[in-house]
């Protein structure tokens, strides 16, 4: 349904242990609330983006639930701690089912 | 991996402003992605007679909206710049060709935008970037040309700007091009609308006020196209004037009308020395 979707990180590529470090990501989303109507006076059904998570080595990061009041294209900017080299994945999923994801990988 | 700090939308300005803490708004440098070099304050062109100093908008808006376009990350108008940048390598049309089939790369395009509008020869007339593209994709693709001012349009801008960004703006206002030009500065001198205001009352004689809560620029274009938060998505420059216009009380230009291409012209050559920017960010 949502068309041109497409996930972003930007994940520094090393890092000391321990060292906290700053990810950022965004993702174009039309982030349709389903409050608004077209031309005619119909409904445009919601299709958002309704939860974001983070992972590294297995173990969450964060897990964020969306709602439709949030903005087209959301950005999230986070701080990690990072104990040793690892491979963070990114994870949105879609109301219409999709799952959207990436992965970056740190060296300690 | 314990300790997570979220932060959304409205924490990402206070992390901007601490960042930059040592930023004053008007004495700020800009450095986009801490490699490209912006031209922000210039001296003014010869041609205008009022304005000693020329400044970006970007000067004028608030240290979390300067920060959004310091790296390419944060800018979302680099989102519709990368859609830009698709459409340059997509085959379109009866001819079989990208822009990339003549072009090549979208680089080898670097200092385009910073000349245009522009006189050409062939079709006898001053031309937006937006139109000599159509040129090409109704000419040399056989493809449908775009409606000024489109997403498709202004996102294939965004990516000409965005190769030029750090070259300075030189449009030509002599030869063929003066008689455009000269409209176009007629206009911009011009009382319009009910509150008979010209584009030079705000950003002539009374940039860095405040106009209610609006911090006023001298109206330069060379950050278009412009992302704008309020409406979270490119603006074109003609776009920009037909709201100008509009809240003047006046029945506003066309987009793509004579006057409005001249206008371009025009206040384009007032940015002459500053940076191609676009995509900018803006309020």
């Amino acid at each position: 349904m949502a068309s041109g979707v497409k996930p972003r990180v930007k994940v520094p590529k090393s890092a000391t242990a321990g060292e906290t470090i700053t990810i950022k990501t965004l993702i174009s989303h039309t982030m349709e609330s389903g409050q608004r109507k077209d031309s005619d006076g119909n409904p445009i059904p919601r299709s958002i983006i309704n939860r974001f998570t983070c992972d590294f080595n297995g173990q969450n990061v964060i897990d964020v639930k969306m709602e439709p009041a949030i903005s087209t294209n959301p950005y999230f900017e986070f701080q990690a701690t990072v104990p040793e080299s690892g491979e963070f994945k990114f994870t949105w999923y879609d109301d219409d089912g999709s799952v959207y994801e990436d992965a970056k990988s740190i060296s300690v | 991996m314990k300790k997570t700090v979220m932060r959304t939308a409205s924490a990402l300005a206070l992390a901007g402003l601490a960042a930059t803490a040592a930023l004053a708004d008007e004495s700020a440098d800009l450095i986009i992605n801490g490699e490209i070099e912006i031209t922000i304050r210039a001296a003014a062109p010869a041609h205008m007679e009022n304005v000693d100093e020329i400044f970006s908008g970007w000067l004028f808006r608030a240290d979390e909206t300067q920060v959004m376009e310091m790296d390419d990350f944060d800018n979302p108008g680099m989102i519709f710049a990368e859609n830009g940048l698709e459409s340059w390598d997509a085959v379109e049309g009866t001819e079989g060709k990208s822009c990339a089939s003549c072009h090549g790369a979208i680089e080898e395009m670097a200092g385009v935008k910073a000349v245009y509008p522009k006189w050409n020869e062939a079709a006898g007339e001053v031309r937006t970037i937006q139109l000599q593209v159509n040129d090409c994709r109704e000419n040399r693709m056989g493809a449908e040309p775009w409606k000024v001012d489109s997403g498709s349009a202004l996102n294939m801008e965004a990516a000409l700007a965005a190769v030029s960004r750090g070259m300075p703006v030189n449009v030509a206002i002599d030869g063929p091009a003066q008689s455009t030009w000269e409209l176009g500065k007629e206009i911009y001198y011009t009382r319009f609308g009910q509150l008979e205001m010209a584009c030079a009352n705000c950003h002539e004689d009374n940039y860095g006020n405040m106009i209610r809560a609006d911090h006023l620029s001298q109206g330069q274009i060379n950050g278009f196209p412009a992302y704008r938060l309020k409406n979270a998505k490119l603006n074109g420059v003609q776009g920009r004037f037909r709201g100008c216009v509009r809240d003047t009380m006046a029945e506003t230009f066309a987009t793509n009308s004579p006057e409005f291409i001249a206008l371009e012209l025009y206040v384009a050559s007032r940015g002459n020395g500053l940076s191609v920017e676009g995509p900018s960010v803006r309020n």
